[in-house]
């Protein structure tokens, strides 16, 4: 009996003690899996759907280029623009973007690199294919055209 | 006798530090991975190269305009309408195909797997089929990838019958699998082995050309 009268008394405090730790788990599985923006796009982006895609797992091994209208007309000006690292370039910085993502990652490695071309649904071929070309001068045969999971 | 309790510090405000952090990554954190259409580009020729001959009969021509209009083998079509005729085109096996090294062929032979109507106007082999796109300069890039898209569509999709006819399971659930790995090394070898075999009995030959 008095166990049962106990429990009218008051309630037990839940024991929070643990809250803290339960959190931090939380946290650090957020740190590991946040991958930041590192680049901020400054070109119109608006990418294009397909469903006949393949995910590209290995982040180090992406070499993105963007392609599109710049964002900001006035400094850049009107037509396709394309963006390496964080600054709109020329079709001649392509090959030197390529050669400077390659020493970033080690030599077994450099065959697997995948060129990302995200370009805009408005951006023309003709661009694209500028790319290309030099993507073939300096060997970096791999590319992907990035898209978006069609909606089904 | 109070100096021997050690001070207590107090946590409470813990779980709100922890709490505001937790937040901030929610916030922050973009999980999605890049995906898209994947290519091989071909590598880069010699100028004084001998250029192969190809039978118009093996090539299917696709040409898309500066204004998006689509024209497949001198008509115009819709997108919608690429991947079967390209699967008819891919699929028709009307003749004899290149000889495959990977099953130590010398001579070529007619395509056992092929389901086509074998119409002699139309492809010999799925090896010999080449897929031919034309673009203009000012085509736009959204147009290029839906077509790209149907024509990776058409070879997914008799890649994935072969499979089924083969080995009873699809084309891009073996690819699934192969990405996701599996712990028995046996398995992963064939695997690999049946990716490579359904790979080269329809492979995917695209010639891009770009006027200017």
């Amino acid at each position: 009996m008095s166990k049962f009268n106990k429990k009218k008394k008051g309630m037990a405090p839940i024991n929070t003690a643990s809250l803290p730790d339960i959190v931090f788990m939380l946290l650090f599985f957020f740190m590991v899996a946040t991958t930041m923006r590192e680049t901020t796009i400054l070109v119109k982006n608006d990418i294009p759907t397909a469903s006949e895609i393949k995910k590209l797992e290995e982040k180090r091994l992406v070499m993105t280029i963007y392609v599109g209208a710049a964002q900001d007309a006035e400094t850049y000006g009107v037509g396709d623009k394309i963006q390496l690292n964080d600054k709109i370039a020329t079709i001649r910085d392509v090959r030197n973007f390529i050669y400077m993502s390659r020493k970033k990652v080690p030599e077994d490695e450099q065959s697997y690199m995948t060129t990302l071309i995200k370009g805009d649904k408005e951006s023309s071929v003709g661009t694209i294919n500028d790319i290309k070309k030099e993507l073939r001068e300096v060997n970096a045969l791999k590319v992907t055209y990035a898209t978006r999971p069609a909606a089904q | 006798m109070a100096r021997r309790d050690s001070p207590e510090i107090n946590a409470g405000s813990m779980a709100d530090i922890a709490f505001l952090l937790l937040i901030f990554f929610l916030v922050t954190t973009t999980m999605d991975v890049d995906a898209g259409i994947s290519r091989k580009l071909p590598e880069k020729q010699p100028e004084n190269i001998d250029k192969p001959i190809v039978k118009e009969r093996n090539v299917f021509e696709v040409i898309i305009n500066r204004n998006d209009d689509l024209l497949i083998e001198n008509e115009y079509y819709e997108v919608k309408d690429v991947k079967e005729l390209a699967i008819a085109f891919i699929d028709n096996g009307g003749g004899k195909g290149n000889p495959m090294t990977a099953f130590n062929e010398t001579e070529g032979a007619e395509c056992s797997w092929c389901g086509g109507a074998k119409n002699p106007k139309s492809s010999d082999h799925p090896n010999k089929a080449v897929i031919s796109l034309k673009t203009d300069r000012s085509t736009s890039y959204g147009m290029y990838i839906e077509v790209q898209n149907e024509i990776g569509a058409a070879y997914t999709f008799l890649r994935n019958r072969l499979a089924m006819d083969d080995y009873g399971v699809s084309y891009t659930d073996m690819v699934e699998q192969e990405g996701r790995g599996t712990s028995d090394p046996a398995t992963m070898l064939k695997l690999t082995e049946r990716i490579k075999i359904i790979k080269a009995k329809y492979p995917e030959i695209i010639a891009e050309i770009s006027s200017n």
